[in-house]
This record gives C-alpha cells, structure tokens and sequence, in this order.
C-alpha cells in the first residue's frame, strides 16, 4: 500500500474525506490552520463544502445544521477556538447530533501560546460547555493514528449520535510522518431517521432540539443519554500498554508525551528500573478499569502531561488508593525530556523500596 | 358545506403559547400559508431561535431545528449547504438576531446565503421578561432601561434593515407589519417573494416584521397596535430596502 508523508493536520483532513465528510466549517487559528487550507483546496474537487466561518462560534453553529440535516460534517480549531464551540458543543451534544470536532491544543489560559500542549484536558473530557454531557475524546499519538483515529471519530459518533472530539496538539498537527490509507471497513450505521431534510409530505416532522421546559422530560432525556455513555464506558475504551506485566512504576501518558514517555521508560529500563507505559487513546471513556487492573501488581503510577497535571485526577481515581500516584509534566508549550521523566522515575523509585 | 376558512396544513394542531395580542401568531400563519401556497412544506426545514418563538418548533408541520441564541442564520446555514434543495427559513427575534446574533446575521448576508430570515422586531426581550433590546426607542421603558433608553448610556437602536442593505450579499430586504388588515396582507405578500426567490435562488433575504408584546410593553392588544403605529414606525418606516429582481426589471 501506497505510503504519504503529511503532517497531521492535512492526514487528518485527507482521513476526515475518505470518511465521507463533504461539510467541514472552520475558522483561522493557529497550529491547526493547515486542516482548513487543506480543505479549501480538496473539497471542490470531491464535491464537498469548505466554508470560513466568520467566528468559531458560527463554525460550530454550522456543524449543528448540517449534522442536523443528516451529513457527515466536521470542524476544528485550536484551545481558544475550542473555547468559544463549547456552546455550540453542549447543544449538538443535547440534540443528540453526531459530528467530529477537531482540537489542535496549544497552551493556555487564555490566548496562552502556539506550542503544543494538553492543558485542556479537563474541558474535552469533563465537559467544557453547560450540562450533563460527554464527548468521545481520541487522542492519537502518531500521524498514522490521527488517520485510523478520524475515520473511527465519524463511525463513534454515526452509531451512538453525539459529538467525537480528536484531541491533538501542536506537535501532532505539524510533524510529518509517513501514512498508510488502508481501506477502512467502518462500522454498520444506523439510518438518519431523525434528519431534518425535509418531510416530502411523507412523514411527520422531525425536530431537532435541546430544550425540555418539563423537568421530568428533560431528567429522562438526561438518564437515556446517560445510557448511551455507560454502554461507551464498556465498549469503546482504547489504550495501548507497554511492559506493564512486570512493572513497579507505570507511566500514563497519551498523545505527544506518550512517546516522549516510552523513551523515558527504555531508559529506565536499561538502568534497571522496572517501567511500564500505559497509554490512554480514549481520554473519555478514559482506561480506568485497565489502569486498575495494573494497581494490583505496580507500585506506583506517574502520570506524564503536557499540563499542570489533569488527566492524573483521573489516573488517582482509576488507581482508587491501590498505589500512589505522581505527576511529573511541563506546560506553556513546553515538551518534557526523556531524562526529566526519567529524573522523576528515579525520585519516585527511591520513596517505593 | 362549503369550507371558508381553515388552519394553514403548514401549522400543526397544537395551540400557541403566545400571550393575548401577540403579533407572532400572525406572523406563523403567513409564513404557514406560504408554504402551503407554493407547495414547499415538504421540502421546507425551519429553525427556531431563542426567545418567545422558541416553540415554534412545534408549530410548523415542516422539519424544524432549534438554534442556540443568535445563531440560527449559522444554523439555517448548515442546514442548507447540507441539503440545497431544501428550503430554510430561521425565525428570530430582535434581541436574537440584531444583538447576541449580529455577527451570524451580517455574515449570511453577505455571503448571500440563500436563506430567508423572518425577524421579528417588537423592541424587547419578551421570554426573559421585558429588558432592552438592541432595537428598543431612544426613552423606551423597559425591565433594564426602567428610566428609559438613553442615548448616553445605551446608545441608539440598530435599523436591521438599512443595515443590512449596505450589503451586496441580500436578494431582498422588506420591512412589513402586522398592526392592520392591509399591513398584514402585505406583510404575507412580502413573506411569499422571499420564499419564492430563495426557491429561485436569488440568495439571502430577510423580511422584518414590525410587531407588538403587549405584555412586556404593559400596554392593551389594542393600545399596544397604536403604540406601534405611533412609535414603532416612526423609527423604522415601512418599505423595501433592497429588492435584486425589481433592479433587474429596470
């Protein structure tokens, strides 16, 4: 099979096509620009649609009427960008719309930097707009995996009707890797019965709507999608373990620094120090069974993040008191070394004798 | 027996909400006997918007989508780019589209999205209660501007429709009103050319229909009619703004 080198941010617009998406909006922001410029150029000549929105917040308004209308549909920004969707991201997640929302992270708060960074963890997977929802978070750590991941996102979101977030960052968007476009199987989806395309007289109307005045209407639309999230939580966790059978320290780390880690951990594995990689590529449903099962044999956990520490809430509670958990990360746009994750490994390792 | 009036097929049977005098239930029947007149129920997707018309999802028999507050023209616009040969109408109101929406508004304008927007100008928030809004007059008493609009504090109402004719990107810009008989008949005959030329694809339009709340206005039905002759349309004449098939005629 034909092999490409792309960045990724144009492997994740050409996967994104070969997914069937024909409507994708986007706004200007940097370090994902190249997904917009790459569909600018491609989808004229499939047929497709690229419109430059005049703000994030319409961009994603226009993935809500499309998604509405039956299509496949796509839009991605970076962490302010992502910010200014989150409205529109908790309405499509209310009206049970599928769609897939690109974030290319860079560092914040506010306008923060352009360098890569993964200091929204806390909005992909804990919310980030109003109300009881999730989003379906990937989070690929190769260009090859941004691929396979963006034609996963479509599927995830066709089958269960809500919004996928590929969660990237500035590294991803902008390294170039080789890329296999194998053929794709895809899921068995089911049929857009409750699209707004018009009745043709045929059917009674559909609407597509968040809004439930009754309490009680809106409690019970709350709990079925509460539902749809539990039978997730069960089904479509993903992540990647390495040497973690015979491991005392295990790192969590995901996307860029789950690479940076697995160096980290080869390091400290000729030193003699006993280190194993778990690498989450679901951020929500996020591996915590997994993680627990590792808890019973490691002694300790270290969370490794592009951040101040967030996903290692989350590590401590999957860990559930079973070991301790650190963290070790920089942030601002800042990637950590090897030997800096290794330093921690080998402070960590001296406290578990 | 002969049937000499009856309920637009394009209304559903379900009652509305709105408050006695309410110019809105008006409004959703022109709109629902346009598109039983031009035959386009079928094919016709609407969106709501936020506010008093928020639950007009339920009234049009045709597909419906609700948009968050002010982005109901980015909506219509997904909708539409999606699905071309459907007709999209967005139903907003003032502080939806000229302030919280201004930008989505401008920008299918001027993209000449071909959509058509009925918007509904009664210079007030009517769902939250009665504040101001972006096209309430200079002194107007509202929840917000209790000792009247002023131009010091709050600036001067938005003329949508002047506004938007500074733009290339409209087919057709009309403001109308519902106050009397022959306003309302040319408030529909208005409401079936926008349909028709997005049926012809002329691009976007925007019909604003002057109407009334007197809820918020504290005013009777009949007081709060006058008001809006007397007040109203003083500040925002009746008229075309903008009309791409009457300049190509010339």
């Amino acid at each position: 099979m034909e092999k490409l080198l792309m960045k990724g941010n144009e492997a994740i617009a050409e996967a994104a096509i070969r997914a069937g998406c024909r409507h994708f909006y986007g706004y200007p922001i940097t370090p994902q620009t190249e997904v917009s410029a790459y569909m600018s150029k491609k989808m004229p000549k499939v047929g497709g649609l690229f419109l430059q929105s005049e703000s994030e917040v319409a961009a994603i308004n226009m993935v809500y009427g499309s998604a509405a209308a039956g299509v496949r549909t796509m839009t991605s920004s970076s962490s302010p960008g992502i910010s200014l969707k989150s409205e529109g991201i908790s309405y499509i997640a209310g009206a049970d719309l599928p769609c897939v929302i690109l974030n290319i992270v860079r560092g914040g708060p506010g306008l923060g930097g352009i360098q890569p960074a993964q200091s929204d963890y806390f909005q992909a997977t804990k919310g980030g707009g109003h109300g009881d929802y999730h989003l379906v978070v990937l989070a690929p750590s190769s260009i090859q995996e941004c691929v396979d991941l963006t034609f996963e996102a479509f599927d995830i979101a066709d089958t269960y009707r809500l919004p996928v977030m590929i969660m990237g960052d500035g590294m991803l968007g902008q390294m170039m890797e080789p890329v296999v476009f194998g053929e794709h199987k895809g899921r068995e989806i089911p049929e857009k019965t409750w699209a707004c395309s018009g009745t043709n007289m045929k059917r009674e109307h559909n609407i597509v709507n968040s809004l439930y005045i009754d309490p009680k209407e809106l409690e019970d639309t709350v709990i079925a999608r509460q539902k749809k999230y539990d039978y997730i939580l069960e089904n479509e966790v993903k992540y990647e373990t390495d040497s973690v059978e015979d491991a005392d320290i295990v790192l969590v780390a995901y996307g860029t620094i789950g690479r940076v880690a697995k160096n980290a951990m080869i390091k400290a594995r000729a030193e003699g120090l006993k280190v194993g990689l778990v690498r989450p590529i679901t951020l929500w449903p996020f591996p915590a069974k997994a993680i627990n099962d590792i808890a019973s044999t490691a002694k300790a956990f270290i969370s490794v993040e592009m951040s101040m520490g967030q996903m290692v809430e989350d590590v401590r509670l999957a860990v559930n008191g079973k070991a301790p958990v650190y963290f070790t990360g920089r942030t601002g746009g800042i990637i950590p070394q090897p030997t800096e994750i290794l330093e921690k490994i080998k402070e960590v390792a001296g406290g578990i004798k | 027996m002969k049937t000499v009036f009856d309920k637009p097929h394009a209304l559903t049977d379900v009652p509305f909400h709105y408050c006695p005098g309410c110019t809105h239930g008006i409004v959703h029947r022109l709109v629902a006997e346009v598109m039983d007149e031009l035959g386009i129920e079928g094919k016709t997707v609407g969106v709501a918007s936020v506010g008093c018309s928020v639950f007009s999802y339920n009234y049009f028999n045709c597909d419906m989508v609700q948009a968050a507050h002010g982005r109901a023209p980015a909506v219509g616009t997904g909708v539409k780019r999606a699905n071309p040969d459907n007709i999209v109408f967005t139903y907003q109101g003032d502080g939806d589209l000229a302030a919280i929406g201004t930008a989505e508004t401008i920008h299918a304008a001027t993209r000449g999205e071909n959509i058509t927007i009925i918007f509904i100008n009664n210079a007030i928030y009517g769902m939250t209660g009665g504040q101001m809004a972006p096209t309430s007059l200079v002194g107007q008493i509202t929840q917000t501007t209790p000792y009247g609009r002023k131009i010091e504090t709050q600036g001067y109402p938005i003329r949508v429709c002047e506004m938007l004719a500074t733009l290339e990107g409209p087919s057709y810009l009309e403001r109308v009103s519902v106050d009397d008989v022959k306003n309302i008949k040319n408030a529909k005959k208005a409401i079936k050319k926008a349909f028709e030329y997005q049926i012809e694809g002329k691009g976007f339009n925007l019909i604003e229909v002057l109407s009334t709340c007197p809820t918020n206005w504290g005013l009777s039905p009949v007081e709060a009619l006058e008001w809006l002759r007397n007040n109203l349309m003083v500040h925002y004449p009746l008229g075309v703004f903008k009309d791409k098939g009457a300049e190509n005629n010339e």
